[in-house]
């Protein structure tokens, strides 16, 4: 059978960094363009986690956990930023988020 | 506890700026809820301080030049200039914002907290020199300005601008990350020197397309931060919403970084590959300087006006970077420098004039202030005028050596429009002249409240620096000159 | 062995990712979410970081993800309406996006490093011992700086969403 090579986890990262920005760019529900973002990170954390296989070291693994603590602390921030939005609006759609011209 | 894992003291002195600001914010954070609330403005003190000491050890790092913490930072000129700037910058903005935020939201003192922190990313950006460092300072300055964007939480235009800065800032953050990773895929390190060196030997350099690739979804991350086309439409309605003395601070401070950690990147890592990048910055110079000057001509309120402003001063910026060479760089350093000063002046007098619920953000809410409050009003005249580039300001040197690196780098056409663009911009400074000086006092004019203690201050001292660096460019220019050469 | 993990797996993180994308409504997305993160999880074992696989599980799949349904739940937010894309965009769109894939792994299997193969166990210093090691050595600093990091996201989360107690 064809081995598995670190190029097939590429392709796999790029596959979701192309679903994730599809999710930012169309979605208007501001949850999901959030868990959209995360996609990409995820995205970005296989082809750290995979040159670094490559390579043969772990520096690649330990800035996938850095990436993994910033996505957290990101979220608590958005999350924080979106209970203080729907508590004056009432919405959690990105395009009734008007009041500021875009 | 085998000794060798505790960082050697010189290492400690090397990041004194970024150890003294944590304490001093950490400090506020202890001291918030001890405070009644017409107590907090005393935070705003301990921050002040702590500014003031991180200044000073800023200076004392950059007694101990060299890499720190395996090679993770680096203490240069370069660095010493960027961090000195971001703190100026945090000083001035909160003055501007002890007496704002007693009026608007005084029971929380926390704010003094996220202005420190996000200086202390900002400082670690100016002395980054390591991918990861990059990426966390810039995600340490960003979430702290998300918050504050949005810091006055009862006010719809705080959450929509907070809202829309973190959505599009965390988006181009994930494509940054993105082009790390596969940087990190092609030269096996993520070391800015490290980097330089793989790319530059023959028999180790990774195939140029894919390094493209990697420095333009780099370029995609830089560009949003620092606000250049095509990755500038938040910056209206973010700038726009956020409370005025914010938008002061992170239309200079972040932006600063922003550039600084662009630079470094591209002149140092990216060096290699010069030719692939050159033509993006170049047309990204382009488009920024027509976007924000020609957007700028139709806009009303103030703040999206200066944001507009700030956009194509970013413009004027990249044109230095497309340059690239020392000349250029060391334009670039003193193009921001100039640029913080007059900008948060700006913004300093639109805290002071929009009042409760910033009420009073039109142009033409203007109108008399010249009468009303002359002082105000011409020190406004020296920012504008400064914004415009008239001699005798700082932001006429910023143009001029700006446009001499251009015109060293054969780049005739971008020194070409970049000046005919000048031209646009003096139209809507002047106008906001006109209406200062010789329309009749509104309403908005004839109820003005004497300047609050604290934006007097950043008033004057901001006149003080475009003045300083309008009369005097060279006490900067060498400075610049020579970090700018140290840089290789 | 190794191939048919790495199928299943990298199918059920694309379908999973796919279907955090198109689902209406955000709790669904939010469970597919959990299913992307947890076969990652797998497909990092494979590649040899066993301490990351444990991460991802215990801080994405377990913290982050509770905090994006927790949220879910507090705004009560329902499904969406329909946007109002008509069908030959979206008949465009996929065969767009397809093509778009297509390209994008054509440019990395051309143009990225490659490897023989990938084989489980063949890397094995992506344990606990090895990333502490790195951790509080040359990576003290970022380490050191993610605290403050942490520190910001808590003090702004709890300055933005608390209720004022009188």
């Amino acid at each position: 059978m064809h081995p598995v090579t670190n190029v097939h986890y590429m392709v796999l990262s790029v596959a979701l960094l192309l679903v994730g920005t599809i999710g930012v760019l169309t979605r208007r529900n501001i949850v999901i363009i959030l868990m959209s973002i995360e996609l990409i990170l995820n995205a970005v954390n296989i082809n750290l986690v995979a040159f670094s296989h490559h390579f043969g070291d772990v520096h690649g693994q330990v800035f996938a956990i850095f990436v993994i603590a910033v996505a957290a602390a990101e979220t608590t921030v958005a999350l924080g930023i979106l209970i203080a939005l729907f508590r004056n609006k009432e919405t959690v759609l990105a395009d009734e988020v008007d009041l500021l011209k875009w | 506890m085998p000794a060798s894992l505790f960082p050697p003291y010189e290492d400690l002195l090397r990041i004194l700026p970024e150890i003294v600001l944590t304490i001093a914010g950490t400090l506020v954070m202890v001291l918030e809820p001890a405070l009644r609330p017409e107590r907090k403005r005393l935070l705003g003190g301990i921050a002040i301080a702590g500014l003031l000491v991180a200044l000073w050890g800023t200076a004392v790092a950059n007694l101990f030049r060299g890499p720190a913490f395996h090679q993770m930072v680096v203490v240069d000129g370069f660095a010493t200039f960027f961090r000195a700037l971001v703190i100026v910058v945090g000083i001035l903005a909160v003055l501007c914002s002890i007496h704002y935020l007693q009026r608007e939201r005084p029971d929380s003192g926390e704010y003094y907290a996220l202005v420190l922190f996000s200086v202390v990313g900002q400082s670690v950006m100016a002395a980054a020199n390591e991918l990861i460092m990059i990426f966390i300072g810039l995600e340490i300055s960003s979430i702290a300005t998300y918050v504050l964007a949005g810091y006055l939480r009862d006010d719809r235009r705080n959450n929509e601008s907070a809202i829309k800065y973190f959505l599009l800032g965390s988006f181009a953050t994930a494509f940054l990350l993105y082009g790390i990773a596969w940087i990190y895929g092609a030269a096996g390190t993520t070391n800015l020197v490290e980097i330089r060196r793989v790319l530059s030997t023959p028999e180790l350099a990774p195939p140029r397309f894919l390094v493209g690739v990697s420095a333009a979804l780099m370029f995609v991350g830089f560009a949003f931060k620092v606000s250049a086309a095509p990755f500038q439409v938040w910056a209206p309605d973010v700038y726009q919403g956020a409370p005025a003395p914010v938008t002061a601070f992170m239309s200079a401070g972040p932006k600063a970084a922003a550039f600084a950690i662009f630079l470094r990147v591209y002149m140092t890592a990216f060096e290699p590959i010069s030719n692939r990048w050159e033509p993006v910055v170049w047309l990204s110079a382009l488009a920024t300087m027509f976007v924000g000057n020609f957007a700028a001509l139709l806009q009303n309120n103030i703040k999206r006006l200066l944001a507009y402003s700030s956009i194509a001063h970013a413009g004027y910026v990249m044109v230095a970077v497309s340059a690239h060479s020392e000349i250029g760089t060391a334009a670039a350093m003193f193009y921001l420098a100039a640029y913080a000063f007059m900008n948060v002046g700006a913004f300093a007098v639109v805290t002071h004039f929009a009042r409760q619920g910033e009420k009073y953000v039109d142009v033409d809410d203007l109108a008399g202030l010249g009468h009303r409050q002359p002082v105000t009003a011409a020190l406004f005249s020296i920012f504008l005028l400064s914004l415009i580039g008239i001699p005798l300001t700082g932001g006429f040197f910023g143009k001029f050596y700006i446009f001499k690196a251009a015109l060293e780098a054969k780049l005739y056409w971008l020194t070409v429009i970049g000046l005919l663009n000048s031209a646009v911009a003096a139209y809507y400074y002047l106008r906001i002249l006109v209406v200062m000086y010789f329309h009749e006092p509104g309403e908005a004019a004839q109820t003005v409240s004497p300047v609050a203690p604290g934006v007097k201050i950043a008033l004057w001292a901001s006149a003080a620096g475009t003045l300083l660096l309008g009369i005097f460019p060279s006490v900067i220019l060498d400075f610049a000159d020579r970090s700018a050469a140290l840089m290789k | 062995m190794d191939v048919p993990l790495f199928l299943i797996f990298a199918a059920i993180a694309v379908a999973c990712g796919v279907n955090v994308v198109v689902q209406r409504h955000p709790i669904t997305s939010a469970i597919s979410l959990i299913g992307v993160m947890g076969s990652l999880a797998a497909l990092y074992l494979l590649l040899g970081g066993e301490f990351i696989a444990a991460v991802q599980v215990v801080v994405y799949a377990g913290a982050i993800m509770v905090l994006f349904v927790f949220v879910i739940m507090l705004l009560n937010a329902g499904a969406e309406g329909r946007s109002g894309r008509s069908w030959p965009v979206r008949l465009l769109g996929i065969p767009f996006l397809v093509l778009l894939l297509g390209l994008l792994s054509f440019v990395v299997q051309a143009y990225a490093p490659k490897t023989d193969r990938v084989v489980f166990g063949a890397f094995t210093s992506g344990g606990p011992r090895d990333i502490g090691k790195l951790l509080f050595t040359e990576y003290l600093l970022p380490f050191e700086l993610t605290s403050v990091l942490i520190l910001i996201a808590i003090a702004g989360a709890v300055v933005l969403a608390r209720k004022e107690i009188d």
